[in-house]
C-alpha cells in the first residue's frame, strides 16, 4: 500500500513544474472555469464560496466553491501542488502565519464567517483542530502535549486536565497503549502512536472540525490501518477533512471525495459516485492512474 | 595528492599540536599548583666554608659556568633579606634531613626555617628543651586564636648558623616539622593546605595564606553577569527573531551583534567605566546619597559594575546561540501550538522556549567562561587587589553591590607581577591559576549538566 502510495507521487509530480504559473493565468479559458458542482446532500459545516488564495504573487487557488457536509469525512485529492493542503490551512486560517498570503472569498462555518475581523481567531482554531503531515508533538511529556489546548483555554483543576486527557486518549485510540507512561516523553512514542497523539491533542479542545493534512503518508500500513479505523468513530463526533495522496485510502475512508487540479476544484461528489462514475474527464484519468 | 591524503594529515598534525600544548599547560599548571599544598623536607646543606644552610629544595639546573647548582628556599626573609638562595653542588659537603627542624609560618617575613630553642613569656624562659616547648606549642598557638592575636609568649628559634630570633606567638601561624611527618602526616598537612587556601583571606601583599575572597568575588560576578545577561539575550534574540520583520536593518543589527563580540574587552572596561560608574553610579550618589558626597557609594568602581559590563560583554555570545536555538526549533512545533488556539507569545513561551532552552543554556555557558577569565574591563570597573569586606554579609542589606571585590584573574596579574617579592609568589600564581581554572571548569559543568538533563528530560528514545 505504501509502494503505491508513493508511486501515485511520483508519477504526478512530473506534471506542475512544466507549468509555470503565468501558463496557469493563460489556462483560464473559458471552457475551464465551468464550475463543478460544489455541494453534496447533507447540512454543510463549512461552505467555501468563490475563494481565491495568493503566495505573494503567485495564485495558489482559483475560485474553490465548495460545502462540506456535517459528520461526514471529506476528503482532497489532486496532484501535489494542487492546493489541497492549502485549501485545509485556510479553513483554520493557519496560513495567516505565512508573510505576504492574502485571499478573496469566504469561508463560512455555520454560516459564520471565518475572515471576520471581529472573529477570535484562537476561537477558531480551538473550533477547528488540526493534525499536520509530520506528527509533531512537543517535546514535552504525553499528559502535557493532550493538556496543553485545554491549559491554554484556562483549565487548571488537575481532576478535569486527567479526565480531559483520557476521554481525548481513548477518542484517538491511544489509551491503552499509554495510560501507565503519561508522564513519559511523548517522543519516545512509534510513529503512529505520535500521530494519534496529536488527533488526541487535537480532540482535546473538542473541536467540531478536525483538518488532517496528509496524517498517514509517513506511517506503515498497520498504523495507517489504525488511524483509518479512527476516522470513523471520529465522524460521529465531528466533521473531518482529510487531505491524501492515497486514492485508495480516500475511497476507504471518506463518504465525499473532492479531486483538485491546479488551484482549481475539478470535481466534488459522493465518494462512490466520483470513483466510479466521475463525471469530469481529469478525474477519471487522475483515479485510473492514466495521469502524466 | 590528489585524494587529499597530505591535507588530512595536515589537519591531524595541527589537531594533535594544539592538542599537546593545551595538556602541556594544563599538567604544568596541575604540577606546580597542586605541588604547593606539599610539606617538603627541610634540608640542611653544610658548606666548605664549613656554614649551613637550611631550607627547602626549589629546583636544579646547571648554571652559567657550566658548574651545576640548586635552588634553596631559605626562607628568614627578616635575617637574610633573600627568600631564594643559589648554591653551586661542589660547594656541599654534606646533605641531611634531621627531624628537628621546624619550619614557622608567620604572619609576616614569610617563613622560618631553623630549630627551636625555647620558650618565652615576657623575655623570661618558661618552657625550656626543645621537645618540652614542641609539645606546648599547639594549646598555645590555640589560645592565641581565641584571645584575638594577642600573646603574651615567644618562640626563641636560631637559624643554621645559631643566629637567634625571638618570634611572638601572636606572629605565627602554624609549626610545622616536616622531616618527622610520616607520608600520612604529610597528606593531612597538604589537605590542611588546600583547605586553608580555599578558605581563608590572604596574607603578605597577597603572597601568602588563601584566595578565598578572590574566589567568592569571581563566582559571584559570574552569577550576577549571569542573571542580568540570560534575560537580555534572550530577549534580544526573541525579537530578532519571532518578532522583528526580516529584513536589511534586522540583518544590519545581527552583524553589529556579531561584531560586538570582537571587541576588545578593555574598550568594555572604559565604557563601563563611563557609562555605570560614572554615569549611572554617579546619578545614583547625586539622588540618593547626596549626604555622603563627596565620598562616592555607588559612583566608583564595585561589583554591580563589573558585572554589568561584563553581561555587556557577554551578551553577543547569548543573543547569538539563542537565535541559533531558535531557529532550530521545527516549524511543525509552532504550527501545532497555534492550530490549537494558542496565540504567538502563548507559543513562544510555552513551546519554543523550552525547546529552545538548551541552545540558550549553551550560549550562557560560553558566556561564563568569557567572563570567568576577563580582567582588563574589571580593573577599571571595581576590582581591588584586596577587599576589606566580601560582597555578602550579615550587616543590613546583606548583598553590598557596591563593594569592590576580588578576582581570581586579577589576583594572578597582582600577585604575579605586582607583587615585591615576585620569586615567593610565584607558586601562589600557580595556586591562584589552578583555582581559576577550577572555577571555570565547575561553572561550565554545572551547565553542561543542567543542559544535559534538560535534552534528556524529554527527548526520548525514539529520536
Amino acid at each position: 500500500m505504501l509502494d503505491q502510495q508513493y508511486d501515485v507521487k511520483s508519477s504526478v509530480t512530473i506534471l506542475p513544474p512544466a507549468i509555470s504559473s503565468l501558463e496557469i493565468e493563460s489556462m483560464d479559458d473559458p471552457d475551464s472555469t465551468l464550475q463543478p458542482q460544489s455541494s453534496v446532500s447533507g447540512k454543510a459545516k463549512l461552505r467555501v464560496q468563490g475563494f481565491n488564495f495568493y503566495y505573494g504573487p503567485v495564485q495558489a487557488l482559483f475560485t474553490v466553491d465548495m460545502d462540506i457536509p456535517e459528520h461526514q469525512v471529506t476528503a482532497f485529492i489532486g496532484p501535489s501542488g494542487c492546493g489541497k493542503s492549502t485549501l485545509l490551512r485556510c479553513m483554520n486560517r493557519l496560513n495567516d502565519l505565512i508573510e505576504g498570503a492574502r485571499h478573496e472569498g469566504n469561508i463560512l462555518i455555520d454560516n459564520m464567517d471565518i475572515f471576520d475581523p471581529m472573529i477570535d481567531i484562537t476561537d477558531l482554531r480551538k473550533r477547528v483542530g488540526m493534525v499536520f503531515q509530520k506528527s509533531n508533538p512537543f517535546p514535552k511529556s504525553i499528559h502535557e502535549n493532550v493538556a496543553y489546548g485545554p491549559r491554554l483555554q484556562g483549565l487548571k483543576n488537575r481532576t478535569v486536565l486527567d479526565e480531559i486527557v483520557e476521554r481525548s486518549l481513548r477518542g484517538a485510540g491511544l489509551w491503552e497503549e499509554v495510560k501507565d507512561r503519561l508522564h513519559k516523553s511523548a517522543l519516545g512514542l512509534s510513529g503512529g502512536q505520535q500521530q494519534r497523539l496529536c488527533i488526541a491533542r487535537a480532540l482535546a479542545v473538542k473541536p467540531d472540525v478536525l483538518l488532517m493534512d496528509e496524517p498517514c503518508s509517513a506511517l506503515d500500513p498497520i498504523a495507517t490501518g489504525i488511524i483509518e479505523e479512527l476516522l470513523f468513530s471520529l465522524k460521529k463526533e465531528l466533521t473531518v477533512v482529510i487531505v491524501t495522496h492515497n486514492m485508495q485510502q480516500a475511497a476507504r475512508v471518506s463518504d465525499c471525495t473532492a479531486f483538485m487540479y491546479l488551484g482549481r476544484l475539478i470535481e466534488f461528489g459522493r465518494t462512490k459516485q466520483l470513483f466510479t462514475n466521475p463525471s469530469n474527464k481529469q478525474t477519471e484519468d487522475y483515479i485510473t492512474g492514466r495521469f502524466g | 595528492m590528489a585524494s587529499g591524503e597530505l591535507f588530512i594529515w595536515g589537519c591531524g598534525a595541527g589537531l594533535a599540536l594544539s592538542l599537546f600544548m593545551i595538556a602541556g599547560l594544563l599538567v604544568l599548571i596541575l604540577v606546580n599548583g597542586f605541588g604547593y599544598f606539599w610539606p617538603a623536607d627541610l634540608v640542611e646543606l653544610t658548606l666548605k666554608d664549613g656554614k649551613h644552610v637550611v631550607g627547602q629544595l626549589a629546583g636544579e639546573e646547571v648554571g652559567p659556568k657550566g658548574v651545576p647548582r640548586i635552588r634553596m628556599k631559605i626562607g628568614n626573609r627578616d635575617l637574610y633579606g633573600l627568600d631564594y638562595r643559589w648554591i653551586n653542588t661542589d660547594q656541599i659537603v654534606e646533605r641531611a634531613t634531621p627531624a628537628d627542624l621546624v619550619m614557622v609560618e608567620r604572619r609576616e617575613w614569610g617563613n622560618f626555617y631553623g630549630r627551636i630553642r625555647t620558650l618565652t613569656k615576657e623575655d623570661q624562659t618558661v618552657v625550656e628543651g626543645v621537645e618540652a616547648v614542641w609539645q606546648s606549642l599547639p594549646a598555645l598557638i590555640r589560645e592565641v586564636e581565641s584571645s584575638e592575636g594577642n600573646s603574651p609568649y615567644a618562640l626563641l628559634v636560631v637559624d643554621a648558623n645559631g643566629r637567634e630570633k625571638s618570634i611572638g606567638l601572636s606572629q605565627v601561624v602554624r609549626v610545622l616539622r616536616p622531616n618527622a611527618l610520616s607520608t600520612l602526616g604529610k597528606v593531612w598537612v597538604y589537605v590542611g593546605n588546600v583547605w586553608m587556601v580555599l578558605t581563608t583571606e590572604p596574607r603578605e601583599a597577597n603572597t601568602e595564606g588563601g584566595i578565598f575572597p578572590a574566589i567568592f568575588g569571581t563566582v559571584m560576578m559570574v552569577l550576577i553577569m549571569s542573571l542580568v545577561v540570560t534575560p537580555f539575550g534572550v530577549i534580544g534574540a526573541l525579537y530578532l527573531r519571532e518578532y522583528a520583520r526580516q529584513g536589511v536593518i534586522v540583518r544590519i543589527v545581527r552583524i553589529a551583534v556579531n561584531n560586538l563580540a570582537g571587541v576588545p574587552s578593555i574598550v568594555f572596561g572604559v565604557f563601563g567605566l563611563g557609562f555605570f560608574v560614572y554615569g549611572v553610579g554617579g546619578t545614583i550618589d547625586a539622588l540618593f546619597f547626596s549626604d555622603r558626597l563627596p565620598t562616592p557609594t555607588f559612583g566608583t568602581g564595585g561589583i554591580l559594575w563589573a558585572s554589568l559590563t561584563l553581561a555587556l560583554l557577554t551578551v553577543p555570545v547569548v543573543i547569538v546561540a539563542t537565535e541559533e536555538g531558535l531557529a532550530a526549533v521545527p516549524r511543525e512545533y509552532r504550527e501545532g501550538s497555534i492550530g490549537l488556539g494558542a496565540t504567538k507569545w502563548e507559543t513562544i513561551w510555552k513551546v519554543v522556549l523550552p525547546t529552545a532552552l538548551p541552545g540558550i543554556l549553551t550560549g550562557l555557558i560560553l558566556a561564563m567562561a568569557r567572563a570567568a577569565g576577563e580582567v582588563a574591563p574589571l580593573m577599571l570597573t571595581g576590582v581591588v587587589k584586596l577587599a576589606p569586606a566580601l560582597p555578602i554579609d550579615w550587616t543590613w542589606p546583606f548583598l553590598h553591590l557596591d563593594r569592590k571585590f576580588m578576582h581570581l584573574g586579577f589576583h594572578i596579574y597582582d600577585v604575579g607581577f605586582q607583587s615585591p617579592n615576585v620569586e615567593a609568589a610565584k607558586p601562589m600564581v600557580y595556586v591562584t591559576t589552578l583555582v581559576l581554572i577550577l572555577v571555570v571548569v565547575t561553572l561550565n559543568l554545572t551547565g553542561i549538566v543542567l543542559r544535559n538533563r534538560m535534552r534528556r528530560k524529554y527527548a526520548g528514545s525514539a529520536v
